[in-house]
């Protein structure tokens, strides 16, 4: 364990700079996002990620936004594990319908004020499994969405694209 | 299993529709434990089951005919069948004749829609409770978990009895994803189909894909070119290695061992970022097709692998050691959700999960594909059964396949990557394969239509014959350690609920 933890001290960290933002994330944030809200939040949110259906592509990419490449909570990002303490919801898949009442409860036990954010193509609009009988298709048919991450699944630099935007003023 | 009448369409095992007696014998057969049941589903008129007869290595499929909606239960005698069986139920609506379990499995009464694939018919979504076993007795008491869980992880519902502590009986409740990709996947052309069982489960999307391509080939007796295969081949070890390396790290990160989990996560990213600098895309997902691969390795590409394979065997040692030497994480891990290995062998147990309790099973070996025949390594195993021992297993099959990926980029012939166009089949015809996942055998079997059109496809995830072990492995342990013998599973829930 101490070459591990020697070899921490004398390496340069393996983070990269943080991407540039995508204005179309930008814009669709602008709406979202008040000043109040902000001032209330600072630059920090908490995240509670939920899989309404994914096939857990989606889930891998999440997870990787936590390793020292991408070193999601230097932004003030950091995942939750309960609604109750979360301030964004990220919401993967096509909404299975077995999964759709779980969503609703998940939405209602977060407290205001909150963004969701629909991660994948599945959770845009259903994806490939669009038309199914037990799939009721788009996130947001079921709950608001604030923002779109498109991808099957997204790169991990495409979710911090979406994810700094909702942290940085810049509308 | 060659009883009965021969279905002269079926590659590359046989199948033969069997009356009552012989569907019985089959059953007794694997109840003795003389084969094992690697598969039980159903394409709406008739129930099918793939075979392992442990004498010869032969693989076959039987089939029952089921012309008043019932056939004589599986899980009766041999209860991996259980949960099976109420799959056909819930999606095919047919009946398994002396079950002991008749609650619904995967449909909740939410779809509006009762048995969708055969004679659907309209039904109230309003939900139904679930008869959850009873545990009772003065101490106990339950602790519902999910769907939502803690995590960043798939949905299912996790019931616990406990005695303070103690867990006394976990129920697992699945479902939660169904996605109905098997409806979806009926009459689908090749190339949708393909993408579908690309999405059965996101983190064996190379397995599934080459499980169902190797199937559709199988049906319609085509060879796809040498280079192909050797690509197919690499991308399962990338995915299996990327796979394993994130599980190592999770395990002993649910035991609070962080140090573990980082240095894991960022080997786990070099190899994503090497998988789509080759084959653009970092999961690779839809590379694999029927009738070969979409991507050539370039030169660039091969040398990023060696890189990243040179790199990693200096590592992983070190992980060994690191592991091996911290006493902190072995109190944890050793002794740890034990699984003896009459329940592995009974449930025809594949993966790390079965290697890691004495049942050697690995579908590269047996029934074997190309080009694995043709290259030398050794599958892990250990007979310990513990959440240590899985973590071992992993690890041996890291260092297999560092050995895979130097001989396959070694070998790899030159050629073309895809066979352009295939024969239409002008008749039916049904394909079969088994491919050997990061978590154990996937089995996929599908019948094409005369087009070469998918009729029906069945894609069976190794989940099924492990999700039911996990609640067998918890008893005894404290609630606490739950999340640390889950991990060492690392089971699906999309594959299992499809």
């Amino acid at each position: 364990m101490r070459k591990f933890l020697f070899q921490g001290l004398l390496r340069s960290p393996l983070t990269e700079p943080a991407p540039a933002l995508d204005e179309a994330a930008v814009a669709e944030l602008a709406g979202a996002l008040t000043k109040a809200s902000r001032r209330r939040l600072g630059r920090s949110l908490s995240i509670r990620e939920v899989d309404a259906g994914s096939c857990n592509g989606c889930e891998l990419e999440i997870h990787a936004l936590g390793n020292s490449f991408y070193d999601l909570e230097r932004f003030g990002l950091r995942f939750v594990a309960s609604p109750r303490h979360a301030d964004v919801l990220l919401v993967t898949g096509p909404v299975t319908k077995n999964m759709r009442e779980a969503l609703e409860r998940t939405y209602a036990a977060t407290p205001d004020p909150k963004w969701v954010v629909a991660v994948g193509d599945c959770a845009f609009n259903g994806g490939v499994f669009a038309g199914s009988y037990a799939c009721v298709g788009a996130v947001s048919e079921v709950i608001p969405v604030d923002l779109h991450i498109r991808g099957c699944p997204p790169e991990p630099v495409a979710l911090l694209k979406g994810l700094i935007a909702l942290v940085e003023n810049r509308t | 299993m060659q009883s009965g009448r021969a279905i002269e369409q079926s590659r590359p095992w046989p199948r033969h529709v069997v009356d009552h007696t012989s569907w019985l014998r089959a059953i007794r057969e694997i109840s003795k434990g003389h084969g094992d049941m690697l598969g039980l589903w159903s394409d709406g008129a008739d129930v099918h089951m793939l075979l392992l007869d442990h004498e010869s290595s032969d693989i076959g499929i039987v089939s029952i005919e089921c012309p008043n909606g019932r056939f004589p239960s599986v899980g009766h005698m041999h209860p991996p069948a259980l949960r099976l069986e109420r799959a056909i139920r819930d999606i095919y609506g047919l009946q398994a004749d002396g079950s002991s379990d008749f609650r619904h499995w995967l449909d909740h009464g939410r779809w509006g829609v009762r048995h969708p694939g055969a004679k659907p018919e309209p039904s109230e979504a309003s939900g139904e409770a679930y008869a959850f076993l009873a545990a009772e007795g003065a101490p106990l008491h339950q602790i519902p978990v999910g769907p939502v869980h803690a995590g960043i992880i798939e949905p299912g519902h996790f019931r616990f009895s406990a005695n303070g502590e103690v867990v006394v009986r976990l129920e697992e409740r699945f479902g939660y994803v169904h996605k109905g990709i098997e409806q979806l996947m009926a009459d689908a052309p090749l190339d949708r189909a393909a993408r579908l069982a690309g999405r059965v489960s996101g983190d064996s999307t190379v397995a599934y894909a080459l499980a169902f391509a190797n199937a559709v080939e199988s049906a319609l007796e085509v060879q796809v070119p040498g280079r192909a295969v050797y690509l197919r081949a690499l991308m399962a070890e990338l995915e299996r290695l990327a796979n394993h390396i994130g599980d190592i790290g999770a395990i002993c990160n649910d035991a609070s061992f962080s140090l573990m989990h980082t240095h894991a996560s960022i080997l786990r990213e070099r190899v994503l970022r090497a998988s789509r600098l080759c084959f653009g895309h970092r999961l690779m997902m839809d590379r694999i097709v029927p009738g070969g691969v979409i991507d050539d390795l370039t030169m660039e590409g091969a040398v990023a692998l060696h890189a990243l394979l040179s790199g990693a065997k200096k590592i992983i040692p070190r992980f060994v050691d690191l592991y091996g030497d911290t006493t902190s994480i072995q109190d944890r891990t050793v002794g740890a959700g034990f699984l003896g290995s009459k329940l592995v062998k009974q449930y025809g147990c594949g993966g790390v999960i079965g290697r890691a309790s004495g049942r050697g099973f690995d579908a590269r070996r047996t029934p074997g594909y190309a080009p694995y025949p043709e290259l030398s390594f050794k599958v892990g195993s250990a007979h310990a059964g513990d959440v240590d021992a899985r973590v071992w297993v992993r690890f041996d099959e890291i260092k297999a396949s560092f050995g895979l990926i130097e001989q396959i980029l070694d070998k790899m012939p030159e050629g073309p990557i895809r066979i352009e166009s295939f024969p239409e089949p002008s008749e039916t015809r049904e394909g079969a394969a088994l491919v050997e996942g990061f978590r154990g055998d996937i089995f996929v079997w599908v019948r094409l239509d005369a087009s070469g059109a998918v009729r029906r496809c069945h894609p069976r995830d190794p989940s099924w014959f492990q999700w039911p072990l996990l609640e067998a492995v918890i008893e005894g342990n404290i609630v606490a350690d739950f999340p640390l013998c889950n991990k060492s599973f690392n089971c699906s829930y999309s594959g299992h609920d499809l």
